[in-house]
């Protein structure tokens, strides 16, 4: 390739640093481009040099273009209902394993709420007689604890998975991976917030004798059901699939109406499952993340590439892992939510960042895709203008794209997704993060909602990994 | 024969509106007798048949279907063309409207090249510390690079040069002051008339006074190019001096070349003194204070920095080339004579207050080659170390790192050098302030305003204890540039100074000084 001239009539600067020289530049008569620049890496100078190394590097160039194709290409279908036992590999022969949201987390480091989830899980699968029992059994070792990403699947706040809950089965058509979520309970006092009463488990029971039936006959009725469109066309009727899933979810029971009345279920189950589907705004988040979570793992796994592929919380630490660089989590503490609370709660009362729905802004969805949801912008600043910005700024760190999924408001461009973590190091934009706030004590349940951003220091230990991955030998530095 | 030409995109969804826009610019394509964009659901399916476009395919609900009737070539290509519009990232005028107005900050390199691709240079000039790895990004996206920033280590700068070269783009430092490219001033530089002179300096001051001198003198610049002070150090083996000597050997703009440079490691001399001889084109050679041996054919040694100017001019004119400077004006001569006969007895020593590290390095090469001992915080070759006054001459870089640790360099603000006229001044054994004045883009804005009350305030407090002060000085500037030069060298005579044209010739006379004062 050969390089631009240098020597010719005019001349354009992109002045980094000194303000007055990029003046002096335009004074002169030459163009000018100033930037606002700040260190890389928030000040990180390794993270800096790291960048330095992968940016524009051709082995990640192209490992990347490789991974956003899969992103975009991928073509999530729910094909079924089943027990997490039966479909979720490290859950078979009968281990007593429970899963969790986030990167990995010892039970002893656990946040409140995600305690209260994993003991109220231990009385479901009838580990223990009554969560008291349940403590010491979990204290001594006695449950598996892992991320619900180490087994393809998802669930939001605490995302406590055990062997006999229901779980979505989404496929991806492009490539047959599958990924699972579990059901999502509604609001109030649930599990996910740590809610562990006899209510709850009563609730828990429901979801697996009537629910995941019931949705089973009719998924039997209606075939496969494609994610995608149905995402698509809830963007663009006020949802961004994370914080608000109202038309989606409308969406979804008029997908299924007409199967659900001829199915061959009693027709108290038909009518729970369909007020309990009805009676919950959030029911398809959990779709939505099943969803996004098989279109991120049809990226994972392209050497070299600096695509992320999962963004989650434990509610103690904000991890991330890289399409290129294999298992590995690259954890940092949560950031703060910057929320609305509902009334008599404010931020003294909020556990910290929680649950694996970050998946859907990995996506490209969620935050990325605000602008697609005016009626939540009190959440964002409170203007249509401000859900924009948002949209907006996440081009500058993505890969792409998503051709699929258009915001109107945008004049139906593409939504940004696949995030470059060589991106938001270089240029400290953070991806934006719609969240719902947890009390940070077990089974208060939700009091607010609002906005965070992933850590700085993810990315940062992310490109420093991905740039040893990339250099020759391995050599560390 | 008209047909009939169908797509299904599975899994795709777009509103009906988005829809039927593309269905309408499908129908406005040449060729083209009807067309429709829809979701493939039953009611849509009806819809088609109505409109004679039946088709028999597989498609459901959530599958998008594009359907044009027409010549079948215009057919074809309106298939293609819904397959872009619905695969584009943008969709039709995508982030045009409200969104357009909402700008967002460029906060990295990147940014701004996609803000601006036509971007032909990076100018950076951020912390030491964040330097290098702006440099390689720069790089990476094919810019060259203006390296101001200083404590970069010696093995960055061998890397980002080593990717430059590999690349084909310059990287000018780091620690590189000043450089004109294409008339555009960077960094500290001055304001000079475009003409066929083209220069690489590895010493920001050095490119600053030949330049100037060069326009003063009627000539013009091509091209000045600055490599960072240690291009020609053997570790980075003159990589942007040997870049840059090619690039204006092969620019048709260019016809004289110009290389500054204290003296550099002899194999890379070599080099370059190879490469000048290759260039095609005369090349002036100036080493400050080493005259290279059996030099090839079409370059010429010049002695100093004014010299290199003078004989440059003198090339790109065709005419031989003068000799240098043998001694100041008789009338400037005279007046340091004046002084000199108005000096108390202790009155023996020269203080040297320089702004640009060039300056003072000619400036003591000047007193070694008359055997006058001096000494320096920077001191050039036979030189001692300054580590106080001992009675001798003093030459002190004020833009070294020594004064400008946590504070701007005395080019920006002449405060420091202000204070220090004062001090010497007072000194009952100093002759003679020898200075010099840097004018340009990145200078202050009136440099001469506070040295000038200085050397007035010095001048006025050694005449009160029987003394008198010689003031010798140069001003570093053109007329074109924002200080005005006339007024700055106006505010310095009027304040006592003599000005004259070169820093050299300002060294010389104080070297005449010293030597009837020695």
């Amino acid at each position: 390739m050969a390089a631009r001239p240098l020597f010719k009539d005019s001349l354009t600067v992109v002045n980094v640093g000194l303000k007055g020289f990029g003046d002096n530049v335009v004074a002169a008569g030459g163009q000018c481009v100033g930037l606002d620049w700040r260190p890389p890496a928030q000040g990180d100078r390794d993270g800096g040099v790291a960048l330095a190394e992968v940016f524009n590097h051709p082995v990640v160039e192209s490992a990347n273009a490789v991974a956003l194709a899969r992103l975009v290409d991928a073509q999530p279908v729910l094909t079924g209902v089943a027990a997490a036992r039966d479909v979720l590999p490290g859950m078979a022969g009968g281990r007593r394993l429970i899963l969790h949201a986030g990167p990995p987390i010892a039970w002893r480091s656990m946040c409140g709420p995600m305690r209260g989830a994993v003991l109220g899980a231990v009385v479901l699968e009838g580990w223990a007689d009554s969560v008291a029992a349940a403590q010491p059994l979990v204290a001594a070792g006695g449950i598996d604890l892992e991320p619900c990403h180490h087994q393809a699947a998802v669930g939001p706040m605490a995302g406590v998975v055990s062997p006999s809950m229901p779980v979505f089965v989404v496929e991806n058509r492009s490539t047959g991976q599958r990924a699972f979520s579990n059901f999502n309970e509604g609001l109030g006092k649930v599990l996910r917030f740590g809610a562990n009463g006899p209510e709850v488990i009563a609730r828990l029971r429901m979801m697996a004798a009537v629910v995941a039936p019931t949705l089973q006959a009719v998924l039997a009725r209606t075939g496969p059901i494609e994610l995608k469109p149905l995402m698509a066309q809830a963007l663009n009727m006020g949802d961004e699939v994370h914080n608000r899933n109202a038309a989606a979810t409308a969406l979804f029971i008029r997908r299924i109406a007409v199967a659900l009345i001829e199915a061959d279920v009693a027709r108290a189950d038909a009518a729970a499952t369909l007020a309990f589907i009805a009676g919950n705004d959030h029911f398809f988040l959990n779709l939505s993340m099943a969803a996004c979570k098989a279109m991120c793992d049809a990226a994972a796994g392209v050497a070299g590439s600096s695509l992320v592929t999962v963004m989650a919380r434990n509610g103690v630490n904000f991890g991330v892992r890289l399409s290129g660089t294999g298992g590995a989590w690259f954890e940092a503490p949560a950031n703060p939510v910057d929320g609305l609370y509902f009334p008599g709660y404010s931020i003294a009362d909020a556990a910290a960042d929680l649950g694996d729905s970050a998946i859907t802004e990995t996506a490209g969805v969620g935050g990325f895709a605000m602008a697609a949801a005016p009626a939540i912008v009190k959440f964002v600043g409170g203007t249509p203008t401000d859900a924009i910005h948002h949209s907006l700024r996440m081009r500058a760190i993505t890969l792409g794209a998503n051709p699929s999924f258009t915001l109107p408001a945008l004049d139906f461009a593409a939504a940004a997704c696949g995030i470059d973590a060589r991106k938001v190091v270089d240029c400290g934009v953070l991806p934006v993060i719609n969240s719902g706030i947890a009390h940070r004590e077990a089974g208060v349940g939700q009091i607010g909602a609002g906005v965070t951003t992933a850590p700085m220091a993810c990315f940062t230990a992310a490109v420093k990994a991905l740039a040893r991955s990339v250099r020759p030998n391995g050599r560390s530095s | 024969m008209p047909t009939i030409l169908f797509k299904v995109f599975a899994n795709l969804y777009k509103d009906s509106v988005t829809l039927m826009q593309l269905g309408a610019n499908l129908r406005g394509r040449a060729g083209v007798a009807q067309a429709s964009c829809l979701m493939a659901t039953p009611a849509n399916l009806a819809q088609l048949r109505d409109a004679d476009l039946s088709i028999e395919m597989q498609a459901g609900a959530s599958d998008l279907l594009v359907v044009v009737r027409g010549e079948p070539d215009a057919c074809e290509e309106a298939i293609a063309a819904a397959e872009a519009l619905l695969h584009s990232a943008g969709g039709p005028g995508a982030g045009g409207g409200d969104a357009a107005a909402i700008s967002l900050p460029l906060t990295s390199i990147a940014l701004g090249v996609a803000h601006a691709p036509e971007a032909d240079l990076a100018l950076i000039s951020v912390p030491g510390d964040y330097a290098a790895a702006e440099a390689m990004k720069a790089l990476a996206l094919g810019l060259h690079v203006m390296l101001f920033s200083d404590n970069v280590s010696m093995a960055e700068e061998r890397g980002i040069k080593t990717l430059a070269r590999a690349r084909d783009l310059l990287v000018m430092g780091p620690d590189c002051g000043t450089a004109i490219i294409n008339g555009v001033p960077l960094g500290f530089a001055n304001v000079v008339r475009r003409g066929g002179i083209g220069l690489v300096a590895a010493s920001g001051t050095g490119l600053q006074e030949v330049t100037c001198r060069i326009h003063n003198l009627g000539g013009g610049i091509s091209q000045a190019l600055g490599t960072g002070g240690r291009d020609l150090k053997e570790e980075i083996g003159g990589i942007t001096m040997l870049q840059g000597l090619a690039a204006l050997a092969a620019d048709r703009q260019t016809h004289v070349i110009v290389l500054i440079s204290k003296p550099p490691a002899p194999a890379i001399a070599r080099q370059i003194e190879a490469a000048a001889g290759a260039a095609g084109k005369p090349v002036v050679v100036h080493f400050l204070g080493a005259t290279p041996q059996r030099l090839p054919a079409g370059v010429v040694v010049a002695t100093s920095l004014q010299h290199a100017a003078d004989v440059a001019v003198a090339l790109a004119r065709g005419e031989p080339p003068p000799m240098a400077l043998a001694s100041p004006a008789a009338a400037a001569v005279a007046a340091v004579d004046r002084w000199a006969a108005d000096m108390a007895p202790p009155q023996r020593s020269v203080r040297a207050l320089f702004t640009g590290g060039t300056f003072c390095y000619e400036a003591q090469l000047v007193f070694i080659a008359r055997g006058l001992p001096c000494r320096s915080n920077a001191p050039a070759t036979a030189a001692l170390r300054f580590d106080g006054h001992d009675g001798g001459h003093v030459f002190l870089d004020l833009g070294d790192d020594d004064y400008t640790r946590g504070r701007p360099h005395p080019m920006i603000d002449p405060s420091l050098r202000d204070a220090a006229v004062r001090t010497e001044g007072a000194d009952p054994q100093t002759a003679a302030i020898l200075f010099d004045v840097v004018l340009g883009y990145g200078s202050h804005d009136n440099p001469a305003g506070g040295l000038a009350r200085a050397l007035a305030d010095a001048q006025r407090e050694a005449r009160a204890h029987g003394r008198t002060l010689a003031m010798i000085g140069h001003v570093c500037g053109t007329d074109g540039d924002p200080q005005d030069k006339a007024a700055q060298v106006r505010q310095l005579e009027a304040a006592g100074a003599l000005i004259v044209g070169s820093n050299v010739e300002a060294a010389m006379l104080a070297a005449h000084l010293a030597g009837r004062r020695g």
